[in-house]
């Protein structure tokens, strides 16, 4: 009996061993171990084997039987592998090949510098408000310090729709509807269009976009602004960005000053973009005048304030190097797919 | 504003500073310097040299061999000027030199022209003589200088000496930026105190006293100020027996560094004094004013006059008019007449130094198209006391530079002077507004170097009257923080209460459309506010259609900019033209912008901005595309209940069978469709377009970001599928609200997956399918649930006149 077991072993290893392919090994386990397999029958003609030796010879079928199954299951595991390893050789694929895309849409680049500096200010406790496109001539001017005869209403070249309604020339007059809200203290920035009278060229559109800035607290200082203008052009340009602030000119500040940042793209050595000086000029600001503070009915004498504002499409045009403002109204998408 | 440093030195003597200096220093305090321009620029080893001989060359009809002598050695110099003398002084460039241009006057060089020994025809030259030219300026500058030919030099010039610094060119100008507030700096003496107070260097005023004969002015003239509010100070001084002649060289290089052409010394007194003072003035040949007598009054409507130049203009009765006893003689602060303008044989004349009321002359120089050098001056609006000194100055010079008897006493009318403005000085009050610890002590040395006297009795500044800008303690508060200097303040950060930072909900509604927007391939673009009437002609609006009305601004760039757009289509189309015209394949555009529709017209109030959210596109996707768009951004924005769509949109740019309304809860958002074929001609649109357009304002109502989580099922769902021969007048949107309104709270949701017309299905028809899916939240649904349900929809489907297909 043990004589057979082993041949039966050795016959099942031997055909085992030289199965290459699934099926073969199928087969193998059928032919031994199936319903009519050759370890089945020598365990149906157990009967025939006397009582006393049955446990030996049933302990020899056994352990024959788990040695085949063994040798099979490895056998198995062996050739899964390899089967696997065959078709990821086989599965190889050109991942140079082009993506494929869901194709998105672009922002525009004015929008992407604004939400920028939106970011910024936002992070510093700043309102992004609006005000309107269409204004009338007391807030783009008079409430901002500009009597009627002041030689800045024509300076700015503004386009009238009647004597009193305009298109605002600058987004300042939101300071103004912001203040006169009553609501203290203010941190606000107002982003918005506005329209000057000037002829579309490489340099000039008469539309475009500013950013004004309002802060009105108690013990607001000149400090507070050249601090909080610093941070913000070294958030938008660059931790190593410095600034120079420069005496200047505005009927609603004073004192006013023109802030340059030494320039993103040489550091201040001297390039094309900053004409060779390695400052570029960014924003006006200055402290709210004490006059436009009472015209909106905020006590000079109690607070104070700072005010700023900055040109959307400079940024723009300087920060990605755009060389023609009209590029930014074509709306052609070769240019929007750039950003 | 221009001017030679040297001309500031004349009032700054001690002021010493290289011109990078100079210019960073004026830019810190206020003073902007644009840029300067060295007028030795390229003037390279250049001497006063003096022909000692002169012969001819022997292989060269039209040059001729000079032995020049240079002080130091004698050259030989070959040239081809036809002006030059023995014993001309000329100045000579030596070998290894530079001149700044060409003999022919042209655009200088950036680096100028070397010049070497070498030969001409054979002779050896060893240096060049040169024209003003070819040192960089023109006679118009240099009116000595010979209309062709060589600069020669008076005789008295030495020798060997520099010639460049003879010439006066050993000099920088600077450019200056002015800003509108300090009127006082559009004049030299401004700028020279600006200079002294940033240097901490003593100002000397310019000496104002003329002597004067004993004469008495009024005998000689009478003065008259009809219109006071225009003219509020009338200075007139005279003087007699003129000597017309060249100005002296300090005057006429000062003045060309200026730009201002010297012309003679009286043109050059007056346009000196106005450099210096900033005051502008007028001189008139007294022997042709009638009357003697100077009358300041308005022009009549009407009223013609020719001005100096020779032209006639028209007047009106808002421009002010110098005239004498008869007739009208100039245009006040803008340009004197040709009936009494001053000729070489003048012998006595009036000069005048005004202050006119500065938006009347701007508006009257606009007016008349005639904006001059004076008028530039005098609609900044000028200081009164001004214009006594800066006559006086002239008068000066006039004695200084003997070319004239300057007559005793001055005509003067005017106004009342105004008292010259006091300001309480509080140090804690500048310091808390600048965040700054600068000491009493610093505050008052600045404002002595500013010439603001401090009256420590009153503890009060009296602030000059050429400082019409210092009105209170903030424009103080200014002075001290750039003469302390803007860099030495410190940088904080606002204290106080915190604030929350963040967008408007408007602007976070925009934000989501963009983000949607571009998430479905659409990228931003934008377009002006302002358009053409001729849009509407273009976008087939009918004549009488409500967007017609338009906000239309009176003084536009041009037609094409003169209306405020009332829809935001024509931009749209216009950008989808650009790009089909550059070929550009599957352009999906969008637009943020406002919209402007006036509440009545005329506007006698702000118009209506309305925010419009407009997608366009061509090439791949149709009207479909554009509405699964809206969807998205819609349903981002929470307005999650059903759209309805209704065709009938009305839109005459639309194509009239594929346009629609957008509708939520009743109230119309907006509308898509494809784009009219005869709008796609108009713009040159060669293949089909789609276009959407949400009023904001309309959609924002519904709006919310508030999001609520209702469960996810636990029971299974069941589907039916059905298919139908529905009749082809009936809207799958119809269909749908059968189901919705018969479906109960069982039906979950339902999906069109098929629709066809054609060869199966019976004319005027078309088979639509659906599959529509069921599921109750707390129990499993049995077969009569659906059943019941089935049976509600099929009904109200069949009383629709639609068939269940087989």
């Amino acid at each position: 009996m043990k004589a057979k077991l082993d041949q039966i072993r050795e016959q099942a290893l031997a055909q085992i061993a030289n199965s290459d392919t699934m099926e073969k090994l199928s087969e193998v386990r059928v032919a031994v171990l199936g319903k009519k397999g050759e370890l089945t029958s020598v365990l149906k003609s157990m009967k025939d084997v006397p009582p006393e030796e049955r446990p030996q010879v049933g302990q020899w079928v056994n352990e024959t039987r788990q040695e085949i199954e063994k040798k099979l299951e490895e056998a198995r595991t062996k050739m899964e592998r390899a089967l696997r390893e065959a078709r990821l050789k086989a599965e190889v694929i050109d991942v140079t090949l082009p993506a494929k895309k869901a194709e998105l849409g672009h922002r525009h680049p004015n929008t992407i510098a604004l939400e920028e500096i939106e970011r910024i200010f936002v992070g510093m406790g700043y309102e992004v408000v609006e005000g309107p496109e269409v204004e009338t001539d007391y807030y783009n001017f008079e409430a901002l310090n500009i009597p009627a005869d002041h030689p800045a209403k024509d300076e700015q070249d503004t386009f009238y729709v009647t004597g009193d309604i305009l298109l605002r020339t600058q987004t300042s007059g939101t300071q103004v509807h912001e203040m006169e809200k009553g609501k203290l203290p203010i941190r606000m920035i107002a982003p918005g269009r506005v329209f000057r009278a000037d002829e579309v060229d490489a340099t000039h559109s008469p539309s475009f976009h500013q950013i004004e800035g309002l802060v009105i607290d108690k013990h607001i200082t000149f400090a507070d602004l050249k601090g909080t203008l610093a941070q913000f052009a070294k958030e938008l340009f660059g931790e190593e960005t410095r600034v120079k602030f420069r005496p200047h000119h505005f009927p609603f500040t004073e004192p006013s000053a023109e802030m340059d940042v030494s320039c993103f793209k040489c550091g201040g050595k001297g390039c094309r973009f900053c004409k060779g000086s390695g400052w570029i000029e960014i924003l006006g600001c200055g402290m709210v005048h004490p006059k436009v503070l009472k015209m909106s009915g905020i006590d000079p004498d109690q607070y104070t304030g700072f005010a700023f504002g900055l040109g959307l499409e400079r940024i723009a045009l300087l920060k990605y190097e755009i060389d023609d403002m009209r590029l930014l109204y074509e709306n052609d998408v070769r240019f929007l797919k750039q950003f | 504003m221009n001017t030679a440093l040297s001309w500031i030195k004349a009032y700054v003597p001690e002021l010493e500073c290289t011109d990078q200096e100079y210019c960073d220093a004026m830019t810190l305090s206020g003073t902007k310097v644009e840029g300067y321009t060295r007028l030795d620029k390229n003037l390279e080893k250049i001497v006063v040299g003096e022909i000692l001989s002169i012969e001819k060359h022997p292989d060269a009809d039209k040059l001729i061999v000079c032995q020049v002598n240079i002080g130091s050695e004698v050259l030989q110099i070959v040239t081809g000027a036809p002006n030059v003398n023995v014993g001309d002084k000329v100045p000579v460039v030596l070998d290894g030199g530079r001149v700044a241009g060409g003999h022919d006057g042209g655009p200088l060089p950036e680096n100028g022209i070397p010049i070497k020994a070498g030969k001409l025809r054979g002779v050896p030259s060893n240096g060049m003589m040169c024209s003003i030219e070819e040192l960089g300026s023109s006679r118009d500058m240099y009116p000595e200088a010979p209309e062709e030919g060589i600069y020669i030099f008076p005789k008295d010039a030495e020798v060997g000496a520099d010639a460049v610094e003879l010439l006066g060119l050993r000099d920088t100008v600077f450019e200056y930026e002015i800003t509108s507030n300090r009127v006082d700096c559009y004049s030299v003496l401004g700028i020279a105190r600006e200079a002294a107070a940033t240097f901490r260097k003593p100002f000397h005023a310019p000496k104002e006293e003329a002597k004067g004969n004993s004469e008495d002015a009024h005998d000689y003239v009478s003065v008259e100020v009809l219109d006071r509010d225009l003219c509020t100070r009338y200075c007139a001084r005279v003087v007699k027996n003129i000597k017309i002649g060249p100005s002296p060289k300090w005057m006429q290089r000062r003045l060309a560094a200026s730009g201002i052409r010297p012309i003679n010394n009286l043109v050059d007194i007056t346009n000196y004094v106005m450099e210096e003072y900033g005051q502008p003035m007028h001189a008139f040949d007294l022997d042709t004013v009638a009357g003697h007598k100077i009358i300041v009054r308005r022009a009549k409507d009407g009223d013609v006059f020719q001005t100096l130049d020779g032209q006639v203009r028209k007047l009106d009765g808002e421009v002010l008019m110098i005239c004498d006893a008869e007739k009208e003689i100039g245009i006040a602060g803008i340009m004197g007449g040709e009936n009494s303008k001053i000729t070489d044989n003048v012998h006595t004349v009036l000069f005048e130094a005004a202050t006119f009321n500065g938006p009347n002359i701007r508006k009257s120089a606009k007016r008349l198209g005639l904006r001059t050098d004076a008028s530039g001056k005098f609609e900044k609006g000028l200081d009164p006391r001004n214009a006594e000194a800066a006559i006086n100055r002239a008068c000066r010079l006039i004695e200084e530079l003997e070319c004239g008897e300057v007559v005793g006493g001055m005509v003067d009318v005017k106004e009342p002077l105004a008292e010259l403005r006091r300001i309480k000085l509080n140090p804690g009050r500048i310091n808390s507004l600048l965040g700054t610890d600068v000491s009493r002590e610093e505050m008052l040395e600045i404002f002595k170097r500013e010439e603001l006297v401090y009256d420590e009795a009153a503890n009060e500044l009296i602030i000059p009257s050429f400082r019409q800008d210092l009105e209170g303690y903030a424009d103080i508060a200014e002075e001290v923080a750039r003469f302390h200097g803007y860099d030495k303040i410190p940088t904080t950060l606002p204290s106080g209460e915190a604030t929350t930072g963040k967008l408007s909900y408007k602007l976070r509604i925009e934000q989501k459309a963009r983000d949607i927007a571009e998430y479905c391939g659409f990228s931003q673009g934008m377009c002006y506010s302002f358009e053409s009437p001729k849009v509407f002609d273009k976008l087939l609006l009918p004549a009488d259609d409500k967007l017609r009305q338009t906000v239309t601004i009176s003084n536009p760039l041009g037609e094409d900019f003169s209306i405020m757009r009332t829809l935001p289509l024509n931009g749209m189309l216009t950008s989808l033209a650009t790009n089909y015209n550059r070929r550009n394949k599957n352009v999906k555009l969008y637009e943020l912008g406002n919209i402007y529709l006036p509440k009545a017209l005329p506007l006698t109030e702000l118009p209506d901005e309305r925010m419009q959210f407009t997608l366009g596109f061509y090439g791949e996707g149709d009207f479909f595309t554009l509405k699964g768009v809206v969807e998205e951004f819609l349903g981002s924005v929470g307005l999650h209940k059903k759209l309805v769509y209704d065709p009938k949109a009305g839109k005459p740019f639309l194509h009239p069978g594929r346009q629609a309304l957008v509708e939520y809860e009743g109230a119309v958002l907006g509308y898509l469709g494809e784009v009219h074929p005869d709008v796609l001609d108009n713009y040159e649109i060669g293949t089909k377009a789609y276009v959407a357009v949400l009023d904001m304002p309309s959609v924002i109502p519904f709006t919310t970001f508030d999001r609520k989580y209702t469960g996810i099922a636990r029971f299974p769902a069941v589907s039916r599928d059905i298919s139908m021969v529905v009749p082809k007048n009936i809207l799958v949107g119809q269909i749908e609200k059968m189901i919705e309104q018969r479906g109960g709270k069982i039906l979950e949701s339902y999906q069109l997956f098929d629709i066809y017309e054609g060869s199966q299905i019976q004319e005027g028809y078309k088979s639509v399918a659906y599959s529509i899916t069921f599921r109750a939240k707390d129990r499993t649904l049995e077969e009569n649930d659906i059943t019941a349900v089935m049976k509600k929809i099929l009904n109200g489907l069949r009383q629709m006149g639609i068939e269940l297909r087989q």
